[in-house]
């Protein structure tokens, strides 16, 4: 019998976007993903001129901070990761002039690439250069979300790192491995997503011995992100680039609509590292919230680095929490689920495994998160649009229009909504995975307790944290 | 089933327990409180009262110009040094209720907040109570399952 997610969704439930003609056309058209990465970066380019110009003026004014932490994180968070996979990595411009450079060109196929196109080391083929890029990307939080300058140079920096080491490194070594501190979370959340590109019939690649999507021919390039199209077991590291709809000789490349989490179940490629990045991205969530949303002034003095000691504190406990404590907790009650479902079932098995109900969790707990930066904070756009450089412009004259903070009487109601969605989601896809696990049925009943319990105090957790 | 659906019962009454005897609500006062505001924070951070309370808030500000908004409640005033702010309302909307900096004073203003609670805080309780619900259910629902 298929499984459903949530008792509704078949686990194997698909419907081909890309069955649509005008969609395929699209989708198989040279213009895609040039035009919306131009249009993109036509945006950044006002993002970065903001946040060069803004200096160290109050981020709430400035268009580079409000698009890039307001507009930006919020559409991909709530929208662009759910529903759409790794979106952002098709139409993302920040790695845009390392692969034209190494094409010589914009859309013109160049199958062989200019640079040194050195292979990734096969034992850093992983996530655990991201997670530590991250955590220590949000070391920064305090400036980079409050002061243009550095939102600039965070910017900058993964231009130049990118134009660079994608001289050095063939193809997307910089955004698979490398250098963009949000491309792990987008690979591990991703695999929630409501979409999917996969090969239509198996069979046909199967049968196709020149594998034109991985070497590329003439009417499209090798795929970028060094995976097998036709392969493809989880969204977690396809960037979305669409080269092997132009490669396929067959035709047979599709973008899917599926149940969401879906990804979470296949029991293939599961990790330590992906596992940690669960662990980061949560504790990130909780340690954002009390900086951002918190009372504690002191806790904003420390990311604010009003002195040394207390900047220094902030990074080691905010490492201590995300790196061991997390883990650490977690770890009780999966050695929990060890004793009481199978001593058989390798308790790094288990842990890695059930890892996993994290992803939902995490990606729940962040769009929770995100209200309350959505409903109190979003007007300011308004200002920033009609004077994006802070030079006296009023565009569209809204450059006057005051902060308005809206539905922040209801705010919590949505974010109790969602973490209580996410809690059932979790225990949904927790036992699945428990079944996967364990051998036998009872055992994946017993085994799945400490863990459904773990998930419920992390929800009650979060709903006191953000509401209580 | 019938043993599991007795064990629901009985949980839930024991959850209840502690839910009636937190929201037993004191007699409405008038309360007037006072609350520096300093960047990027408030002191005190937290201001609790209870349903009904007639709250006045006297807001002090020690270096800059600040605002204090109560979500929900929709009111704001605000201070600059030497010029307090005031503000009353009546506490008839129990919960938490964020107090965010409402005049832009610096690089951290966004996230200058506070909290107001009013208890008691019928939705975190209802909220827990739904989380437990949740789990008990799920875990009913697997051992049902597990049965032929």
């Amino acid at each position: 019998m298929t499984e459903k997610i949530l008792g509704l969704f078949p686990v194997d439930w698909r419907f081909e976007l890309t069955s649509l003609p005008y969609v395929r056309k699209i989708i198989k058209s040279r213009w895609m993903p040039f035009l919306p990465i131009v249009l993109n970066l036509s945006v950044f380019t006002i993002i970065l001129m903001a946040g060069f110009v803004g200096g160290v003026s109050a981020g709430n004014y400035n268009f580079g901070i409000m698009f890039v932490w307001i507009v930006w994180w919020l559409l991909l968070m709530m929208v662009m990761v759910p529903f759409f996979s790794r979106i952002w990595c098709m139409i993302c411009p920040l790695p845009a002039f390392g692969e034209w450079l190494q094409r010589l060109g914009f859309m013109k196929v160049r199958n062989k690439l200019f640079g040194l196109n050195k292979k990734w080391p096969k034992s850093l083929k992983n996530m655990w250069l991201v997670n530590f890029l991250f955590l220590g990307t949000t070391y920064t939080t305090g400036f980079l979300t409050t002061r243009p300058i550095a939102t600039f140079i965070l910017l900058m920096s993964i231009i130049i790192g990118s134009i660079v080491l994608m001289v050095v490194f063939e193809k997307r070594n910089f955004c698979k491995y490398i250098g963009c501190p949000v491309g792990g979370f987008l690979g591990l959340y991703s695999n929630m997503a409501v979409t999917e590109i996969r090969a239509k019939n198996p069979q046909i690649c199967k049968d196709h011995k020149h594998k034109d999507c991985v070497i590329g021919n003439e009417k499209g390039h090798a795929c970028p992100w060094m995976i097998m199209p036709f392969d493809i077991g989880r969204n977690t590291y396809c960037g979305m680039c669409l080269e092997c709809f132009k490669t396929c000789p067959y035709d047979n490349m599709a973008i899917n609509l599926r149940p969401p989490a879906t990804d979470l179940l296949v029991d293939k490629n599961r990790g330590l590292d992906e596992a940690w990045k669960a662990f980061i991205m949560l504790g990130i969530a909780i340690f954002f919230f009390l900086i951002m949303q918190g009372n504690m002034g002191f806790l904003k003095d420390w990311a604010n680095a009003k002195t040394t000691e207390g900047y220094l504190t902030f990074v080691v406990l905010h490492s201590i929490f995300n790196l061991l404590l997390i883990p650490g907790v977690f770890f009780v009650f999966v050695y929990a689920s060890h004793t009481f479902g199978s001593k058989e079932i390798p308790l790094k098995k288990l842990f890695t495994n059930f890892s996993y109900t994290l992803v939902p969790m995490g990606l729940i707990a962040w769009i929770a998160f995100s209200f309350g930066i959505l409903f109190p904070n979003s007007s300011y756009v308004l200002h920033v649009i009609s004077d994006p450089f802070a030079w006296g412009w009023d565009l569209f004259g809204t450059a006057h229009f005051p902060w308005t903070p809206f539905l922040t009487g209801v705010m919590p109601y949505f974010q109790i909504g969602t973490l209580l969605f996410g809690l059932v989601l979790s225990l949904d896809i927790g036992f699945k995975i428990s079944k996967q696990t364990f051998q036998k049925r009872d055992e994946a009943v017993r085994g799945f307790i400490p863990i459904a319990a773990f998930l419920t105090v992390v929800t009650i957790f979060l709903i006191w944290l953000f509401t209580g | 089933m019938k043993n599991s659906m007795k064990f629901l019962i009985m949980v839930l009454v024991l959850l209840a327990i502690p839910i009636v005897i937190l929201a037993q609500t004191e007699e409405p006062k008038e309360k007037v409180i006072t609350i520096n505001a300093q960047q990027f924070s408030y002191t005190p951070g937290t201001v609790e009262v209870n349903r009904g309370d007639r709250v006045t808030i006297r807001l002090i500000s020690t270096d800059v110009h600040h605002g204090l908004y109560i979500d929900g409640y929709e009111v704001s005033t605000d201070a600059r040094p030497g010029q307090d702010g005031s503000l009353t309302f009546v506490a008839n909307n129990t919960g938490k209720f964020v107090m965010r900096c409402s005049v832009t004073c610096g690089p951290f203003h966004p996230y200058m907040i506070g909290y107001l609670k009013v208890k008691p805080d019928y939705r975190l309780f209802g909220s827990i109570w739904l989380a437990v619900g949740i789990f008990i259910s799920s875990i009913l629902l697997v051992i049902r399952r597990q049965k032929p």
